[in-house]
C-alpha cells in the first residue's frame, strides 16, 4: 500500500496551484468564496482564461482539443480549483455534451460544435427532466416528429440549470410513441434561437432564478442535428450521466467549505470566546472533518480504480450519498455558526429586500442562501433516493 | 388530566385560521382579538395562558402569516404590562400602538449581553435584529441598567431595515444620545421571553404541521415509475418518522405551554426550544427532498414555511444554546 500521490502529480498539483494564483482573477475569487452568484461574463471570462492555457476541457482527449488528463489529474484540478475558489467549469458542454459527441457523434457534429465549446461561442443547457419525468426519466414526452429535413418538436423541459444564458440545448425527445419508455428516445441539438421556444425562470428557495422551464411549440430542428441513431438516445443519456458523476463526490468543494466554516468559527464569539472553541459546536464540526477525511479516500480509492482501468460502477452511487450529506452537513453548520444572523434574508425575489446590504459579515448572508440553494445536492443528479435504490441493487443485489 | 383546549381557544382558533385563509391583515386579526386573547385578564385582555399562546401562534404559523403579534404583543405588550405601563400594553395589544423590542446587540450571538448606556435621559448603542422597527410607534431598549422606553422618531435614532427569512422585516438601530425614559429592570423580560420562545415554538409546530401534510398530499398524487411515490415503502418509512418526529414537538410545545408559569420554567423554555429547533430543521430538510425538485421552488406553498422553520432556530437561541442551558439549568 503506498497512499501517496506520484512524483508526476505532485508536480502536477504544483503546477496547478501555481496557475491559479497567477491567473485567477481576485474579483472572481471573491465572490466565489462569498458563494455570490457570478455573471454569465465572469464565468466566460474564466472559461477563456482555461481556455487559453488548453485546461478548459481536462476530461476531453488531445485530438479534441482537451487536455487529456487522467481520472487523478482530474481530481487534483477540481480540488485546487475549489481551494483556490475558482469558478466551478459549467459541466454542460465540457462534461455532458461533450463525451457524448466524441463517442456518438457525426465527424461533422464533432468540427462544428465542440471547437465552440471550447472558445465559449456556445453555451449549451441540458434538457433532460420534464414534469413528469425526474427519476423516472425514461418516462420524458416530449416529442419530435419527423417532417421532410425536420423534427417538429413538441413539449416542455423543466429544471434547466442557466438556461437563461444558454444559445443551445441537448434533448431528450420521444420519436417513437409506440416502443417502450427506453427505446423511443432520440438525443437532439436544438438551437435555442429556433422560433417557437420559450424559456421561464423558476426562482429557488433561497431567491435565485438558477433554473428554467423550456417550452417546445412547433419548434423546427434540422434532423442532421440528431446524435447517432434515432431511438437510441437513451444510450447516449446513459453515457452522459456517467460523465456527470465524475467529480461527483464534490471532495474539493467540502475541503473549501469546511476552511470557511473554521474562519466563521473563530471571527464568531460564544460566551465571550470563539465559537470555535465550543465544546458542542467543536464536536459537531470534528465530526463533519472526519467523515470527509474518509470520504476523501473512498473517493481516490474509486480513482485509483478507474486509473487501473476498472469502469466505475455504482461505487458512484455510494460517493454522490456520502458527498452530498456531508456538504449539505458543512451548510447546516455554517448557518448555525453565523447566529442569528443567519436570519436575514437578501434575496431578489422579495419585494424591497435589497435596499440594504443585510447586517453581520458578509459571509452571514451567503450562509443561509447557501443552505437553502444546496438541498438540490440530494435532489439533482439522480436524488439520492434513486442512488440507494441502486446501491440495493446493483451492489447488493436486492 | 386535561390536555384540551377551551371552548374559547378552540373558536378563536379557527376564526383566526379562517381569517388568514382570507388572506386577513394585521388589522383583521386585531379585530378577531387575536392580540387581546395573547394578555392575562389583570393586562386588559382575555388570554395570555400558556394555550392561549400556543392556539393563536400554531395557527399563524400553518398559515406562514407575517404579524406583529409575537413582537409588538407577546413580548412589546407583555414587557409593558409587566413594568405597569398599563395604557400603552392595551394600546399595542389592541393594534392602536406598535412595539419594537431592542434587545440583541451586534456579535452578541445569543448571549443576551448589551452595552447600551444610559446617561441621564439618554441612551447611546447599537442594536441587531430588532424586528418591526420600521412600523413600530415604540421601542423598548435593554441598556445596561435595565429597560428604556423610545418613541419612534426619536433625536438620534437610526433605522437599517432588511427582509429576513420568514417573511417580515428587522432593522439595525442605532442610538446617538437618543431620548428614553427608563421603564423597570431587566428582569421583567424573563415571563415576556419565555411566551415570545413559547409563541416561537408553537408557531413553528403548525408550520410543521402544515408541512407534513403537503408532503403527504403530494406523495399520494405525484406519480413516477407508474404509481404514486407514496406506494415505495423507502418514502413511507421517511414519512412515518417525520410524522412521529412532529408528534414530540406538540408534546415538547404542550409542555413548555403548561410550564410558562410554573417554577420549572427556564428548565422547560430550554427544552422545548431545543427540541423544536432540532425537529424544524429536520422537517424543513425531509419535506423539501420528499417533494423533490419542486419543494426547492420559490412559487410552492411549501417555501415560505421551509424559510420560517429554519427562523425559528435562529430565533431568541438555536438548538444548541438552549441545549446548554438545558444542561446548566438541570445541574442547578
Amino acid at each position: 500500500m503506498d497512499m501517496s500521490f506520484s512524483p508526476d502529480d505532485q508536480a502536477f498539483r504544483a503546477e496547478v496551484r501555481q496557475f491559479l494564483q497567477d491567473r485567477l482573477p481576485k474579483r472572481l475569487s471573491e465572490k466565489v468564496r462569498l458563494q455570490q452568484e457570478l455573471t454569465k461574463a465572469e464565468i466566460e471570462e474564466w472559461h477563456a482564461v482555461l481556455n487559453e492555457k488548453g485546461w478548459l476541457a481536462g476530461n476531453w482527449p488531445v485530438e479534441f482539443g482537451g487536455a487529456g488528463w487522467t481520472a487523478i489529474q482530474r481530481h487534483i484540478f477540481d480540488e485546487e480549483s475549489a481551494l483556490a475558489s475558482a469558478p466551478r467549469i459549467l459541466p454542460f458542454g465540457i462534461a455532458m455534451l461533450g463525451p457524448v459527441l466524441q463517442k456518438f457523434g457525426s465527424k461533422e457534429q464533432q468540427d462544428r460544435f465542440l471547437p465552440r465549446i471550447l472558445n465559449g461561442q456556445d453555451w449549451w443547457c441540458q434538457g433532460y427532466s420534464e414534469p413528469g419525468a425526474g427519476s423516472d426519466l425514461a418516462s420524458v414526452k416530449t416529442t419530435a416528429v419527423r417532417d421532410g429535413d425536420d423534427y417538429i418538436v413538441n413539449g416542455q423541459k423543466t429544471w434547466t440549470t442557466l438556461g437563461q444564458h444558454a444559445n443551445w440545448i441537448f434533448c431528450l425527445v420521444r420519436t417513437d410513441p409506440t416502443a417502450k419508455a427506453q427505446e423511443g428516445i432520440s438525443f437532439l441539438l436544438i438551437d435555442m434561437t429556433s422560433p417557437g421556444i420559450t424559456v421561464r425562470p423558476i426562482v429557488l428557495l433561497d431567491g435565485t432564478p438558477e433554473v428554467n422551464e423550456v417550452f417546445f411549440d412547433d419548434v423546427r430542428v434540422p434532423a442532421e442535428n440528431l446524435v447517432g441513431e434515432e431511438n437510441k438516445g437513451w444510450t447516449y443519456a446513459k453515457y452522459l450521466l456517467t460523465h456527470e458523476r465524475t467529480n461527483i463526490a464534490g471532495v474539493g468543494f467540502a475541503t473549501a467549505g469546511l476552511a470557511a466554516l473554521k474562519r466563521i468559527a473563530r471571527a464568531q464569539q460564544a460566551h465571550g470566546k470563539p465559537l470555535i472553541e465550543n465544546p458542542l459546536f467543536a464536536a459537531r464540526l470534528a465530526e463533519i472533518e472526519i467523515d470527509l477525511m474518509a470520504m476523501a479516500t473512498t473517493n481516490l480509492r474509486m480513482l485509483a480504480q478507474a486509473a487501473a482501468g476498472q469502469v466505475p460502477g455504482a461505487e458512484s452511487s455510494m460517493l454522490k450519498l456520502k458527498g452530498t450529506q456531508i456538504r449539505q452537513a458543512i451548510n447546516d453548520l455554517t448557518r448555525r455558526a453565523v447566529g442569528p444572523w443567519a436570519l436575514a434574508f437578501p434575496s431578489e425575489a422579495v419585494e424591497g429586500a435589497n435596499d440594504h446590504l443585510p447586517p453581520g459579515p458578509p459571509e452571514a448572508a451567503a450562509a443561509t442562501r447557501a443552505y437553502l440553494n444546496n438541498r438540490k445536492l440530494s435532489i439533482y443528479g439522480g436524488s439520492n433516493e434513486i442512488q440507494r435504490g441502486i446501491i440495493a441493487k446493483s451492489l447488493l443485489g436486492l | 388530566m386535561d390536555f384540551g383546549f377551551t371552548d374559547e381557544q378552540t373558536m378563536l382558533g379557527e376564526s383566526l385560521a379562517r381569517t388568514l385563509e382570507r388572506g386577513g391583515d394585521a388589522a383583521a386579526l386585531s379585530e378577531l382579538g387575536a392580540g387581546l386573547a395573547l394578555m392575562t385578564e389583570e393586562a386588559g385582555g382575555f388570554g395570555g395562558t400558556g394555550p392561549d399562546i400556543l392556539m393563536v401562534f400554531r395557527t399563524l404559523g400553518r398559515a406562514a402569516a407575517a404579524t406583529p403579534l409575537l413582537d409588538s404583543v407577546v413580548l412589546g405588550a407583555g414587557i409593558l404590562s409587566a413594568a405597569g405601563e398599563a395604557d400603552l400594553a392595551e394600546a399595542a395589544a389592541s393594534g392602536e400602538a406598535r412595539i419594537a423590542v431592542a434587545l440583541d446587540e451586534p456579535g452578541q450571538r445569543y448571549d443576551g449581553n448589551v452595552s447600551t448606556l444610559a446617561e441621564g435621559e439618554r441612551l447611546t448603542g447599537e442594536k441587531s435584529l430588532v424586528p418591526g422597527a420600521e412600523d413600530a410607534t415604540h421601542l423598548i431598549v435593554k441598556a445596561t441598567d435595565g429597560l428604556w422606553l423610545v418613541e419612534a422618531g426619536a433625536e438620534g435614532l437610526g433605522l437599517r431595515g432588511y427582509a429576513l427569512m420568514d417573511g417580515g422585516r428587522a432593522t439595525e438601530v442605532t442610538l446617538k444620545g437618543t431620548p428614553a425614559r427608563r421603564i423597570g429592570d431587566a428582569a421583567l423580560l424573563d415571563r415576556p421571553l419565555a411566551a415570545a420562545i413559547l409563541a416561537v415554538c408553537a408557531d413553528a409546530l403548525g408550520a410543521m404541521e402544515k408541512a407534513v401534510e403537503l408532503t403527504t398530499d403530494y406523495l399520494k398524487t405525484r406519480k413516477q415509475f407508474g404509481r404514486p411515490i407514496g406506494s415505495f415503502q423507502a418514502l413511507q418509512h421517511r414519512m412515518a418518522d417525520l410524522l412521529t418526529e412532529v408528534e414530540q414537538a406538540r408534546s415538547a410545545v404542550w409542555n413548555l405551554a403548561g410550564n410558562i408559569d410554573t417554577a420549572d420554567r427556564d428548565r422547560h423554555v430550554a427544552a422545548t426550544k431545543s427540541l423544536l429547533g432540532r425537529v424544524a430543521l429536520y422537517v424543513a430538510e425531509e419535506t423539501i427532498q420528499l417533494h423533490g425538485g419542486i419543494g426547492m421552488t420559490e412559487e410552492y406553498e411549501l417555501a415560505p414555511l421551509a424559510r420560517r422553520l429554519l427562523a425559528a432556530d435562529a430565533r431568541f437561541g438555536d438548538s444548541d444554546h438552549h441545549l446548554e442551558r438545558f444542561i446548566a439549568a438541570s445541574a442547578a
